[in-house]
């Protein structure tokens, strides 16, 4: 056991929570995570870093988006479900009135061919971000034959056969499991 | 045809959530085969909504909300978000308060070992899709390339090169 409790602050109110979250949805660009850390551990000091991780990789084992997941559980931890409410709702107020804004003008000028060419670079140059993070998360499993067998078949399962995810991953991930325990 | 498409957005974005093993961005694949096979949109337009959402602040699964949006307004996007985290988001909280009891246990590190290289699969595999949607020309392969090499090879923000990609294709370059 670590005595992380003493260098960390004491509980945020509801409205703290709210706003921390509030902080990190405005500001996410490309990618809350790093953001969501730095608030949590190092500016408010919610969390120790040992605990931030422990936190983070329960959510990443859990389906549904990382940091969703993350607000709930760490607004649940202090205040019930009323908390995770205030957390998720923080997170989530105002990237989603932002994109909405952004689909209104998309949706409304699309048929002007200087907006429809700006949103055709703008998806090539979204696919290339795509492609560069499947790259990176590769990378640790290059070396493991089999995990690169079990990524190659999900890959042409999904993007060549489109299968639908649930039968792929109702296949895959227990025979992935069985081959890839010795490298656990 | 008259139907509310509510309630079919609801169920399946609550699906897709229960799936989404790798993060959103693993869930591309099966969200552009599901709007289209409910006619929803066709695979540049869903292209176009996920490249809005990256550029957008906050977490990448926006697209859900962009997706009900353009199915349904307002009540449409609302909808698609809820059901995309609430079900997740409770199974979490309830999990969250049992964590403690498991959190060294040996299956965990076998589980995530079997599940990683399938989210490398299904991430691959929105890439791939993506690109099929975005690619209609040589100068766009190209960018697809720069994009890519820039990202792996530099710490450049990625909204720069999203910019930079509008910016080229506004001015008619691409």
């Amino acid at each position: 056991m670590t005595d992380s409790a003493t260098d960390t602050a004491p509980p945020p109110s509801l409205a703290v929570l709210f706003t921390g979250f509030l902080s990190v949805g405005l500001l996410g660009f490309g990618g809350v995570l790093p953001l969501a850390r730095r608030m949590i551990v190092e500016r408010r000091r919610w969390l120790s870093s040992a605990e931030f991780t422990d936190l983070l990789s329960l959510c990443q084992f859990l389906p549904g988006a990382n940091i969703v997941n993350l607000s709930v559980a760490l607004g649940g931890r202090w205040h019930g479900p009323v908390g995770s409410v205030a957390a998720l709702a923080g997170l989530l107020a105002a990237p989603v009135v932002v994109v909405i804004a952004l689909g209104a003008v998309y949706l409304r000028w699309r048929g002007v061919p200087v907006v429809a060419h700006g949103f055709a670079g703008l998806s090539a140059a979204a696919s290339g971000l795509v492609l560069a993070t499947a790259i990176r998360i590769a990378g640790p499993i290059r070396r493991r034959p089999r995990a690169v067998l079990v990524a190659a078949v999900s890959l042409a399962a999904l993007a060549l056969l489109r299968l639908p995810l649930l039968w792929v991953l109702l296949v895959l991930v227990p025979a992935s499991i069985a081959l890839n325990r010795e490298d656990s | 045809m008259s139907a509310s498409p509510l309630p079919s957005l609801a169920g399946i974005f609550a699906e897709l959530s229960m799936l989404a093993v790798g993060g959103a961005n693993a869930l591309v694949p099966e969200m552009q085969r599901q709007v289209q096979a409910q006619g929803w949109m066709d695979p540049s337009e869903f292209a176009a909504l996920f490249a809005l959402a990256q550029a957008a602040p906050g977490p990448n699964m926006l697209v859900v909300t962009l997706v009900g949006w353009q199915v349904a307004g307002l009540p449409g996007a609302l909808t698609a978000t809820g059901a995309f985290v609430v079900p997740t988001g409770i199974l979490t909280y309830v999990v969250a308060g049992v964590w403690q009891r498991f959190r060294a246990a040996a299956w965990r590190r076998v589980v995530q070992a079997g599940l990683t290289p399938v989210t490398v699969g299904l991430i691959m595999a929105a890439g791939v899709l993506l690109c099929r949607a975005a690619i209609d020309d040589g100068r766009k392969l190209v960018l697809v390339i720069a994009v890519t090499v820039t990202l792996l090879l530099t710490r450049l923000h990625p909204l720069w090169l999203l910019g930079a990609g509008a910016a080229l294709g506004a001015a008619g370059l691409l």
